[in-house]
């Protein structure tokens, strides 16, 4: 059996004989030789069987042998729905069918092909949901027979990247007319990108025949190729797929493992055409196939595609086929042309001057099959559009091959936003309107015929492999009210399929036309999408590109034990240690009593200089900093045009016209964004700068944090009256450059140091060194989290919501009221002039009893008045405290509130008053 | 076999009466008219023909039945938001789903396939177990889970430590369901058709008159039609549409993609989101991985498709599938979608007098398509607000009484 079917040279212009190659199919091994995709090595030793269809497990072949149908979809190990028409074989690759049960050859879920005729189109819309609750049922059912190839779940996708690139023009085909085009463009002096999808230039003179002479196209293909690889600005792709075309000529290309993201000054589409289906009885046996198929089995893969063929014929392509079949030593028992007289071109002269008995104006009306191959049609002479003598003959033969019209591969031109025209005359569709700096490349005109559609009684005339739909499946919907194309599409599902309508459109424009009493243009077809061809996820991702962000001090947090969490991009210590309950204590009490070390990297930093720079943040925040002296610190709170409040910071005076200011770490990117954006309008004299990754910070806090800074500074005094609360200084720290923030945001005597980036490391290790007789040690962000709970702090985001307005977080005395102007201020004085709707307020509870959780509701009776944002047992205090939004009812120190804990127990609450810790704030002043 | 299978079989004519309303020309008058033939439209059609006897309704499209963002979402359905009022509204609308397929005669295939939203980081959980609990309280089937649970829903998803965004818990709403997105719209728009509601495809309102602060009637390109009452149902043109009556709504229009996949054996049930990664993803019953995420970035009224949100998707869903990189993407779609600044609808009143609003629907139209019907026919029918839509009337952002459901939203349809 082994390559029965194989032609000797020069037929098979891609397969190296020799080189064999054996692979596995359906447990069976197969031969074939290197240059064979699967389709064409099984074809060869006379395996024509390949898959199973989507709905009714009819049997299928191949069709294109180009890679545009599914019905050549096989499955790989790690890779289902693959193309055996398209992808090369190699040593040992194992091959089965997709959606079967039992084997390919004998498919137990082919029987449910007897009962086509209880499932007309839309059969699910009308049935399985009698009594109330059966489809449950019946969807499981329906859920074991969905899908076609099985994926491998314990596949790893490896080695997908993607590829900038750039050209002048990029030519999309490499056929002849492709080839042309870039030689063209490239003599006006364009560098030229060439794509062709198939793995040799030479499109359809690599295996079409457009004349007696059977060599021409190969002389043709020669000297046009070496024109290509002689012009130096002309860069070829071959295996190369223009899937997509997005906006601005963005053209996706596929080729290898490799996304290449193409942006072009001018597209030429050079793709051609596809050849199209005839609709008779039984059209998809195994065996019947384009005509363009059988050609490119013989002379691309030297494959004989049949013994005695029968050529369905539309036009004088047809004949091309005869031609080559002959050559082929296939015997042509017929030509079957649709058309009433048959054209003067000289292939048809020389068919019949070979023999070759031509049946004008006759269709093949049925394919019949025998042991799941063609081994006979029935001709019948054609009466009118669609329809067939009562009788005609039969005529045995083992291949059909179809060359009745064509359609342009219009879907790069259709994304690209051209319309398709239907022109009666020539009854085929025409790309039109095309955009800008998008051309098509003159192709040679292919006839069509117009309506090889010819109904049986017993149905079974596909119009769509991928979805098993028949004739009466487009006219049945057109009748039940959805007429126009897209709710065919949607009822019937046709066009759904891996092939996107690439053989479907067509004929369902014309029934639908047909049925609906309008016309094949106005018809049309359903939108053109990306992509053209099918892209694996593992293409689109490319290489994982999820940035992550390490401040300069992460290793010193690893080798101290940190169990580290993810803030935005950035990694940060949460706590130190195994035990995070002992460990968060620890950091607590330690930053209370002596001295703490808080890496505060990742906290927003951006600088604001100029002229207006005061008059910039006096309109971004709410306070005010017209007049904030040179060397201090003020806070910030950030309020959108809604008066909610959206961030927080401190804005530290450097000089007149120099501001530093802090965003937290989750916000600062969108705050630096809002910055640029409302500056692009208010067109102030600023120049606004993101510094956040420029800088390290540390925080070093503690009672006896100057004690332990005082000794590395030079240039600068850390006393009271020097550098007091809310003073910012610069000064050299460690020997190291630095910019000191007093701020109390946990509550202690602190300073926030920002030194150079790459200094972080070192100058957390000159602290830590410093401090070592003092016992200092890291504090992670939970403790920080805790400690600032404890001065009653907010963090935005965790105690803010999406309504959040200053008034409800009692921060009025943020708000500076002499401002003309400030985002959210126009919002803030309405709202202030409405009753609350609910207050952040503090709580403590029972140590005794459960901790509530962040967002366990506050309820009264059946009602949500409210929820937990914050909630911890104090080291500090020694009892459990909080921050939760109330309604104002409830909002009053000494108001006991009820917190539903999971739904099992309810906590009950005392509102008190805020901060809970050092509540004159003597501390931090220190 | 069902006997409604049977019944076709055995009949040799395929039972070609329409589903919808043939007629040809447009009347001089209705007593509504609805703009936008999508899943909303037809409910409010339908709801209104069948319980309120009211049947002289035009319903308009400019383009075919169900073409807009009936035709577009990913059909997911599901009450797990986070206000009260968001989450009473789409527990009913939930609830009118279950019965559907029985009300209108017509399956619409509604599958439980329950909802698993990913948490990855700690505001995640802290966002979850608020709308867990509120969820719970409602009667809404919620539960903030952990990994092992997670793990156990959904066994092929990537819940390890070394990934780049570890999964840390996850917000399990077991009434989050799918159904067949068209066959919602097309039962709604049958049943009302059924009732004398005429459907008018390819029939686009170009301008609204007003007289005297009143409705009066509505030019279309077919001509001019006189009608008592006018409901603007549009989605992704709401802010256009309304502006023909002279109405400014709080929206900004954004595209939104999705994208699918080729069918494979099914070997995914719930349908699984992480907002943190901007991606969701459901296997249809039809065996393709559909794939969504958040809207575009910037505004437009444009449904293009881009390589950088197909790229963004995959990328997010090999972070928590990564054997699906060896699935095909079969096809990349677009939807407009009208945000309102709180994320929840703008339904019922405008300041125009008989001129009704369903707009503001985002990227959750789909899942209120009942309700909306059901509450809408009813404020049309008898000029009452109902109470469960009050909350979401145009005039609550000018009370700064917004229903912010920020937190339920994003990229977690």
């Amino acid at each position: 059996m082994s390559q029965v079917n194989r032609l000797p040279a020069p037929q098979g212009s891609l397969v190296d004989r020799a080189q064999t190659v054996s692979f596995e199919f359906e447990g069976q091994c197969v031969e074939g030789f290197a240059g064979d995709t699967i389709a064409s090595a099984l074809a060869a030793s006379d395996l024509w069987l390949l898959s199973r269809s989507f709905k009714y497990h009819r049997p299928r072949g191949v069709l294109t042998m180009a890679g545009q149908d599914a019905n050549t979809l096989v499955q790989l190990s790690g890779e289902p729905n693959c193309l055996a028409d398209r992808t090369p074989i190699s040593e040992g690759l194992q091959v089965t069918g997709q959606n079967y049960s039992g084997s390919l050859r004998r498919d137990r879920g082919s029987l449910i092909g007897r009962f086509a005729r209880f499932l007309p189109v839309g059969f699910y819309y009308h049935a399985f949901f009698r009594p109330r609750g059966a489809w449950n049922w019946w969807s499981a059912w329906f859920r074991k027979k969905a899908g076609l190839g099985v994926v491998d779940q314990s596949f790893v996708g490896e080695g997908f990247d993607k590829q900038y690139r750039f050209c002048d023009v990029v030519v999309i085909g490499g056929g002849p007319v492709g080839m042309s085009a870039a030689i063209t463009a490239a003599t006006s002096g364009a560098e030229v990108l060439l794509l062709e999808e198939h793995t040799v230039l030479g499109g359809s003179l690599n295996y079409a025949r457009a004349g007696i002479d059977a060599n021409a196209e190969k002389l043709r293909r020669k000297r046009l190729v070496s024109e290509v690889e002689a012009a130096p600005s002309i860069t070829v792709m071959t295996s190369a797929t223009a899937t997509g075309w997005y906006a601005d000529n963005w053209v996706s290309v596929l080729c290898g493992k490799r996304l290449h993201k193409l942006r072009a000054r001018k597209v030429v589409l050079c793709s051609g055409y596809l050849e199209q289906l005839a609709l008779f009885h039984n059209n998809d046996l195994p065996g019947v196939m384009m005509g363009s198929a059988a050609q490119r089995l013989i002379k691309l893969y030297g494959v004989q595609p049949g013994k005695r063929a029968v050529v369905l014929a539309g036009n004088d392509e047809a004949y091309g086929v005869v031609l080559d079949l002959l050559d082929a030593g296939v015997a042509v028992a017929a030509v079957v042309d649709c058309r009433a007289e048959v054209s003067s071109d000289e292939r048809v002269t020389a068919a019949s001057h070979r023999g070759v008995a031509v049946m004008s104006g006759h269709a093949v009306y049925a394919a019949h099959g025998d042991h799941q191959h063609l081994a006979s049609v029935e001709v019948r002479r054609i009466v009118g559009q669609g329809e067939c003598a009562s009788h005609g003959e039969r005529i045995n033969c083992d291949l059909l091959c179809v060359s009745v019209g064509v359609m342009p591969a219009y879907q790069l031109a259709c994304q690209a936003g051209a319309e398709l025209n239907y022109e009666e005359q020539s009854a085929s569709f025409s790309i039109t309107r095309l955009p800008p700096n998008f051309e098509l490349g003159e192709a040679w005109d292919v006839e069509n015929f117009p309506w090889p559609i010819f109904a049986h009684p017993q149905g079974k005339e596909f119009v769509d492999f991928d979805e098993d739909l028949q004739i009466a499946d487009i006219v049945n919907a057109t009748l039940a009210g959805y007429k126009h194309v897209q709710l065919v599409k949607r009822y019937s599902t046709c066009g759904m399929g891996p092939s996107q309508g690439r053989h479907s459109a067509l004929p369902t424009a014309r029934l639908v036309a047909q049925a609906t009493g309008t016309t094949i243009a106005e018809t049309g077809v359903t939108t053109a999408r990306p992509p053209f061809a099918p892209e694996t996820l593992g293409h689109c991702a490319g290489r994982s590109f999820y940035p992550a962000l390490r401040t300069n001090i992460h290793h010193r947090h690893i080798e101290a034990g940190a169990q580290m969490l993810q803030a935005g991009a950035w990694y940060r210590p949460a706590y130190y240690g195994d035990d995070p309950e002992r460990a968060i204590r620890e950091e607590v009490l330690q930053v209370r009593q002596s001295v703490g070390l808080i890496d505060v990297s990742t906290l927003g930093g951006i600088e604001v200089r100029g002229p207006d720079a005061a008059e910039f943040l006096n309109r971004v925040y709410t306070f005010a900093y017209m007049k904030q002296a040179p060397g201090t610190v003020r806070y910030a709170l950030m309020t959108n045009e809604a008066g909610v409040v959206i961030d927080d910071g401190v804005v530290c005076r450097l000089g007149p016209q120099h501001f530093y200011v802090t965003a937290t770490t989750g916000g600062v990117e969108a705050v630096f964004r809002k910055m640029l954006q409302w500056n692009a309008q208010w067109r102030l004299d600023v120049v606004l700068m993101n510094v956040t990754s420029a800088y390290a910070g540390v925080n070093i806090v503690g009672p006896a944090s100057r004690a332990v800074l005082e000794p590395l500074c030079t240039g600068f005094d850390v006393d009271k009256t020097a550098f007091p609360y809310l003073g910012v200084r610069r000064g050299i720290v460690a020997g190291i450059p630095a910019m000191l923030l007093r701020v109390g945001f946990v509550g202690e005597l602190g300073y926030e140091i920002h030194v150079p980036q790459h200094c972080g490391e070192a100058l957390w290790d000159a602290l830590m060194d410093a401090g070592e007789s003092a016992g200092i040690r890291p504090v992670g962000i939970e403790a920080q989290r805790l400690l600032r709970l404890e001065k009653g702090h907010v963090i935005v985001g965790q105690d803010t919501d999406a309504m959040s307005n200053p008034m409800e977080l009692q921060m009025q005395w943020a708000i500076a009221r002499k401002k003309d102007f400030f985002v959210g201020g126009r919002s803030l004085e309405v709202l202030e002039r409405r009753p609350l709707r609910r207050m952040l307020v503090g709580f403590c509870a029972n140590p005794a009893g459960s901790v509530p959780k962040e967002s366990h509701l506050i309820i009264d009776g059946d009602n949500m008045i409210g929820r937990v944002t914050s909630c911890a047992w104090s080291p500090s205090l020694e009892k459990i405290i909080g921050l939760a939004y109330v309604d104002p009812a409830s909002a009053a120190p000494g108001s006991v509130i009820s917190i539903d804990v999971d739904g099992r127990r309810t906590v009950s609450a005392e509102v008190v008053s805020m901060p809970f810790y050092d509540a004159d704030g003597l501390r931090q002043a220190l | 076999m069902p006997l409604a299978l049977l019944k076709y079989g055995l009949r040799n004519d395929y039972p070609a009466t329409s589903h919808f309303s043939e007629s040809a020309d447009l009347k001089d008058h209705y007593d509504v008219v609805i703009i936008g033939a999508g899943g909303h439209g037809a409910a409010i059609a339908y709801y209104l023909a069948r319980y309120h006897g009211i049947s002289n309704i035009a319903l308009l499209d400019k383009g075919y039945l169900g073409g807009g963002n009936t035709a577009r979402n990913t059909a997911v359905i599901r009450s797990n938001y986070l206000t009260e009022e968001g989450v009473r509204f789409y527990r009913e609308s939930v609830q009118l789903f279950r019965g559907l397929s029985n009300e209108l005669g017509y399956n619409i295939m509604m599958e439980d396939r329950g909802q698993l939203t990913l948490a990855h980081s700690d505001a995640a959980i802290r966002s979850f177990r608020w709308r867990a609990e509120v969820n719970r309280r409602l009667g809404v089937r919620s539960e903030l889970i952990d990994r092992q649970s997670i793990r156990e829903l959904v066994p092929n998803l990537r819940v390890t430590d070394d990934s780049r965004f570890p999964i840390l818990a996850g917000l399990w709403h077991a009434d989050g369901a799918t159904a067949r997105h068209d066959a919602v719209v097309w039962g709604y728009a049958r049943g009302a058709c059924q009732r004398g509601v005429e459907l008018h495809q390819l029939t686009e309102v170009q301008s609204v008159e007003v007289t005297d602060g009143a409705v009066k009637s509505v030019l279309t390109n077919r001509g001019r039609v006189g009608c008592g009452c006018v409901v603007q149902a549009v989605a992704g043109m709401s802010s256009v549409v309304a502006r023909l009556a002279g109405i400014r709504l709080p929206i900004h229009t954004f595209p939104l993609q999705a994208m699918v996949t080729q069918p494979y054996k099914p070997v995914l049930t719930p349908l699984v989101s992480s907002p943190h990664l901007h991606v969701y993803v459901q296997q249809t019953s039809r065996g393709e991985f559909v794939l969504g995420g958040g809207s575009d970035p910037y505004a437009l009224y444009n449904t293009r498709s881009t390589l950088e949100q197909k790229e963004s998707l995959a990328s997010a869903i090999l972070e928590l599938f990564p054997f699906l990189s060896q699935a095909k993407v079969l096809r990349q779609w677009a939807g407009i979608t009208d945000m309102t600044p709180d994320y929840s609808p703008i339904m019922g009143l405008s300041s125009v007098k008989n001129y009704y609003l369903d707009a503001g629907w985002g990227t959750w139209g789909f899942k209120a398509t009942p309700i909306c019907g059901k509450t809408m026919a009813s404020l049309v029918a008898t000029g009452r607000v109902p109470e469960l839509i009050r909350p979401f009337e145009l005039e609550r952002f000018y009370r700064f009484e917004q229903v912010n459901e920020a937190g339920a939203t994003a990229a977690s349809h």
